[in-house]
């Protein structure tokens, strides 16, 4: 997966301009945002609005509705860890409990710098062989706690 | 002469290295200087076999599986081209039990064919279904659709081509397709394999259904977690419009169709028909009151047909067999095949495609094998996190939709997920309320407060404050959520929730008797 580039609000315009003639343009144009930049700057905001002739109370309730779109960039990988029924049914609440135990990491708690993000996602349609996750959005399954530790080991970290 | 090994590029297989197994295949086949020509299809759905890897022969395809990159080698050394004997062999593909006992009629071709190859596509039977309903036209269509007795399988079970049958009724200068792949429920993958293994299905599935109703677009809403699936469907659009399967005249007749994939971003609701609308229309995902029902006001305002991937794929083959060969399949008013996702600790779990009517024991232990762990099953969720605990007394329950609500569950869009003994069902009980409410889209009092309200009185019955009085007033919240609430996430989390406290009451007794009992 590209890494996230940094906020460029001439970049974020041509983004905006490219898409606000689809039918129902909001979420293209808002995930167009988060994969160029890994998240939906504030600044973004008031540019929809404008673009699609909507209130910026309309845009920032469509942004915070998706648990996709982030309000911060997140630096290091992204582990999204599956927590659903079938995955509860072969430990995964188990690897969470590791996860903070042995390795600091703390589910869906951000910390800048930390070189693994891990976050709850609910079903990745990998539920024959859950755990499931997408670190970066790969797939990976049979996941138990000697894999969770070669992705903590491999976890690239911030850029310097 | 040149050998053809297949290994998936299904997300299921890439999750367990089948990249890798590929790389590895073809760097020592030029090392011995091989001639393989290494194919990707989707999976078969033997996912405890994943990486499945198969080789073409004289005698159909062998299976070799679960391969490891680390056993490449020795495939070779066992002349695995040649249908060697390998510890990992598991003889042709199609006599696997697994595989022979099921009814594939709607994953007939996933995981034979090479998923973007159009020609592959027709080699395997494809196209004919779509050409039928261009030659017999739209009431013809319908009556097909009709006859077969499909109903919806995203979970609703509503009829297929009475929902088709009204669109068409509707006249409008706009109609709209519109394909629910919003997959969310835990334990299910059958949309997902399609569109990974065999995408012009459902291409051709919505073509035939623009063509009966009069409609020109098509929307697909692909959920993000999905982005392989989205890859691939989004591809199979674009080499389906060079092929002239989209476009202005679909096969060169007189119906225009297109289709544009969408990609969500995040919310379970919008699995949801009109939280689908909403977003699609590019607004939070909130449900909307209904009537109007989507066939008559819709996308944008517009008559729209909105059915499940699998509701859509099933529609080449009841044109190409007709309607009345489909609804042979099945029991009761429960017509057709069904794809059931087996998952979580169970053996093989996988797809298995049967007749509507199979018993939940007859999947989890003749297919599934029992559970993973090698403890004693305890429990089985049908329908995803909206449906019900079973227990063991209950597994002769037939998977048919009358069958499942008269055993106070659902079929849902066929997800069934084992637990072992280690499972509380007071905890799965509360996570069921919890899920609803971050699920919620807030719109409804019942859903948006009950949901919230629930798993505190869950927390309070376990804990053992008031325990009688909690548990009427769980029962009572439950029914104002059934009934009280506007979309079945509400409506039908009182399904798991009741079913645990039904089935195992056990579970629910205070704490300390608890660890008492243990």
């Amino acid at each position: 997966m590209a890494r996230a580039k940094p906020w460029d609000a001439e970049l974020a315009a041509s983004l905006i301009d490219e898409r606000r003639d689809r039918q129902g343009a909001a979420l293209p144009i808002l995930r167009a945002l988060q994969e160029s930049f890994g998240y939906v700057d504030k600044a973004a905001i008031p540019m929809i609005a404008e673009a699609l002739n909507i209130s910026k109370a309309e845009v920032h309730g469509i942004v915070s509705f998706y648990h996709d779109f982030r309000a911060s960039p997140v630096d290091g990988d992204v582990l999204k860890l599956c927590r659903a029924e079938a995955c509860q049914s072969m430990g995964c609440e188990d690897l969470v409990a590791h996860l903070a135990a042995e390795h600091g990491l703390e589910v869906d708690k951000s910390s800048p710098g930390a070189p693994l993000h891990v976050e709850t996602v609910y079903c990745l349609g990998n539920c024959a062989l859950s755990p499931a996750a997408l670190l970066n959005g790969d797939p990976v399954g049979r996941l138990n706690r000697t894999r969770i530790d070669a992705i903590v080991r491999d976890a690239r970290g911030a850029p310097p | 002469m040149s050998a053809t090994v297949y290994v998936p590029m299904d997300s299921a297989a890439l999750s367990v290295d089948a990249e890798a197994v590929a790389a590895a295949i073809a760097q020592e086949a030029r090392r011995r200087g091989l001639d393989v020509r290494i194919a990707r299809n989707g999976s078969r759905g033997l996912f405890w076999l994943e990486p499945l890897v198969e080789v073409e022969s004289a005698q159909g395809r062998l299976a070799y599986g679960p391969i490891e990159p680390a056993d490449v080698a020795s495939l070779f050394e066992a002349g695995f081209l040649d249908g060697g004997a390998h510890a990992k062999a598991l003889g042709p593909t199609e006599e696997i039990p697994y595989l022979k006992d099921q009814q594939r009629l709607l994953f007939a071709r996933c995981g034979i064919v090479e998923p973007l190859s159009i020609d592959d596509y027709r080699r395997h039977g494809g196209l004919k279904g779509l050409a039928r309903a261009i030659e017999i036209g739209p009431p013809a269509i319908i009556e097909e659709m009709l006859a077969s007795g499909l109903r919806g399988r995203g979970g609703a079970g509503f009829p297929t081509g009475v929902k088709w049958r009204t669109v068409a009724g509707v006249q409008a200068d706009q109609k709209y397709i519109v394909c629910n792949a919003d997959e969310g429920d835990s334990g299910t993958f059958a949309d997902r394999m399609l569109m990974e293994g065999d995408p012009f299905t459902l291409i051709e599935g919505m073509a035939i259904a623009a063509i009966a109703v009069g409609a020109t677009k098509g929307f697909v809403y692909i959920r993000s977690e999905y982005p392989h699936a989205f890859a691939t469907f989004e591809a199979a659009i674009e080499r389906a419009r060079r092929a002239g399967l989209l476009g202005p005249h679909i096969l060169s007749s007189i119906h225009a169709f297109d289709i544009e994939a969408r990609l969500g971003a995040g919310a379970y609701i919008c699995g949801e028909e009109t939280s689908l609308l909403e977003s699609l229309e590019g607004r939070r995902g909130q449900v909307r009151a209904k009537p109007p029902l989507p066939a008559i006001q819709g996308l944008f305002g517009k008559p729209t047909v909105i059915n499940n991937v699998l509701s859509f794929a099933s529609a080449p083959w009841i044109l190409e067999h007709g309607g009345k060969s489909y609804a042979e399949y099945g029991m009761g008013r429960s017509r057709g095949t069904q794809p059931f996702q087996l998952a979580g600790n169970i053996r093989h779990g996988g797809l298995v495609e049967l007749a509507l009517g199979a018993t939940i024991r007859r999947l989890v232990e003749d297919f599934g094998g029992g559970v993973k762990s090698g403890r004693k099953l305890r429990a089985v969720q049908v329908g995803g996190p909206l449906g019900s605990y079973f227990p063991d007394s209950l597994l002769d329950t037939p998977l048919d939709y009358e069958a499942m609500l008269a055993a106070k569950g659902m079929l849902g869009h066929g997800g069934i997920v084992a637990f072992d003994d280690s499972i509380d069902l007071a905890r799965q009980a509360r996570f069921a309320f919890e899920f609803c409410a971050k699920e919620s889209c807030g719109k409804c009092t019942p859903c948006r407060i009950g949901s919230v309200r629930g798993a505190e009185t869950v927390d309070k019955i376990v804990a053992g404050v008031r325990r009688e009085e909690n548990l009427e007033l769980l029962r009572d919240l439950c029914a104002v959520l059934t009934d009280g609430s506007l979309c079945a996430l509400g409506g039908l989390t009182p399904l798991p929730v009741l079913s645990a406290l039904d089935n195992f009451s056990e579970d629910f007794s205070a704490a300390p008797a608890r660890v008492a009992a243990e």
